[in-house]
């Protein structure tokens, strides 16, 4: 899976779990939670539906390693063992 | 003969709109049923009943507005459908199927339901639902813009309404403590890195945990004040979730008490999207019996609640900062939060506030045993 996948994937299931939110305007070092008001019940919801997109399981010491776009799709992309079949990418 | 009412789903509410019947004449109920949705001032709400029987006669129509208490529907008790003439295998069918057997015209000797009519009756069923869908649908898209924000205002007007009932009659009165979360949330890590994102708990749930057993020992504060102190057996814990664009909904998690903390843990996965959505259930919406507000992130410390009514007390939970810690002679930095009890004076008096208190901070040093 390509990076540029990636960062459209999460993008998406960002986007699900705040969907007043406008992460497709998330620069590539903001720290994600900050700049779209995202609360732990949500930054676990988007884990668990990352989870079950790509396999990848981010353990709770983890989680500090996947603050930013930047930092998240370069995670994802390390442990990613799975493809998504569907996803539909965010307008730029 | 039961009657079925428009249901209260909060101390602010006057009045709803039947918007739409989920059932027809005829048609048997069971308890848990969602058998219309109304709309109020928290949104569409799903009308659950709490009897068994069958729908004879809806009293309102599609659309009319009604105040609280007024009769909804009349239904008759399960007893009245013995009696009903059918073959053993349209028995079954029709059980398999769904299909009540007072709805079905008999063509069978002396008018028995054979298993053609139930198969004719599961047809129609099919053709009613898929055309009522295709209705639905075109509807829903046209108004869902104008829902979004009449419901906004509606939000912020059950809240104002509530809330100065609050402050005009309930006599608060305050209590504080910070509570030392270092054990808690070591528990907590260590029970996480043992589970898949799945399964993973919030600290949030220990706190609900917490407080549903805290509230065994002190039941004085789960209850209701209706010219007197009322307490409630079960332990419906109302849970703050603040919406997006403002306003907040406070779904109930019914009997939280007899909840384990991965039970805690799937109500909530279960209830926080539809709470923001504005689908929530009448269930969810009564009989709660305290309130926990909980500021998760950020750096704000204190939260002060405004108790719902009736309820008599309302639990607060700060943010989990790091703070000097002074124990046995020594400083250290902690995990703690800070606790608020805002209570009715009418109801409790300061000293149950603190034996609460004290007992959640008990609790909450033994994680392993929530």
């Amino acid at each position: 899976m390509k990076e540029e996948e990636i960062r459209q994937l999460v993008c998406q299931l960002l986007k699900q779990v705040a969907p007043d939110s406008e992460p497709e305007k998330l620069a590539e070092d903001d720290i994600i939670r900050d700049v779209l008001g995202i609360d732990s019940f949500d930054a676990l919801q988007f884990l668990m539906a990352l989870d079950e997109r790509t396999g990848v399981d981010i353990p709770e010491e983890d989680y500090g390693k996947i603050s930013t776009l930047a930092k998240v799709v370069e995670y994802v992309g390390r442990k990613i063992i799975r493809f998504p079949e569907d996803h539909h990418p965010c307008r730029f | 003969m039961i009657e079925f009412r428009m249901p209260s789903l909060g101390a602010d509410m006057e009045d709803g709109t039947l918007v739409e019947w989920l059932v027809k004449p005829g048609a048997a109920v069971k308890r848990g049923d969602i058998i219309a949705q109304v709309d109020t001032q928290k949104g569409l709400i799903d009308i659950e009943i709490f009897e068994e029987g069958v729908v004879k006669e809806l009293l309102v129509g599609e659309g009319e507005k009604v105040p609280v208490g007024k009769t909804l529907a009349v239904l008759d008790s399960t007893e009245h459908r013995v009696g009903i003439k059918a073959s053993p295998l349209a028995k079954r069918m029709a059980a398999e199927k769904d299909i009540d057997l007072a709805l079905v015209t008999g063509t069978g000797e002396g008018g028995a339901i054979t298993k053609e009519d139930v198969e004719k009756a599961a047809a129609a069923v099919i053709s009613a639902k898929i055309e009522k869908t295709a209705q639905v649908d075109e509807k829903k898209e046209a108004t869902e813009l104008l829902e979004t924000s009449s419901a906004r205002h509606n939000i912020r007007q059950a809240i104002a309404s509530a809330m100065s009932k609050s402050n005009r009659e309930i006599p608060h009165y305050y209590l504080e403590t910070k509570i030392d979360l270092t054990r808690s949330l070591a528990w907590l890590t260590e029970t996480n890195r043992e589970r898949t994102v799945k399964n993973r708990l919030l600290p949030v749930v220990l706190l609900i945990r917490a407080v549903a057993l805290a509230l065994k020992k002190v039941p004085e504060l789960n209850a209701w004040y209706e010219n007197g102190l009322v307490k409630k057996e079960e332990i419906n814990i109302g849970f703050v979730v603040s919406l997006r664009g403002g306003g907040v909904m406070i779904p109930a998690i019914r009997d939280a008490g007899g909840k384990s903390l991965d039970e805690l843990m799937t109500a909530l996965n279960d209830m926080i999207p539809r709470a923001r959505a504005m689908k929530l259930r009448s269930s969810e919406l009564v009989n709660t019996t305290i309130t926990i507000t909980s500021l998760g992130e950020g750096q704000v410390e204190l939260v002060y609640g405004v108790i719902y009514p009736p309820q008599v007390a309302l639990v607060g939970f700060g943010a989990i900062l790091e703070q000097p810690w002074a124990e046995n002679g020594m400083l250290n930095v902690r995990k703690t939060v800070s606790v608020t009890l805002a209570a009715d004076h009418r109801a409790t008096d300061g000293m149950t506030g603190s034996r609460f208190l004290t007992e959640l901070n008990s609790l909450l040093q033994t994680p392993g045993s929530l």
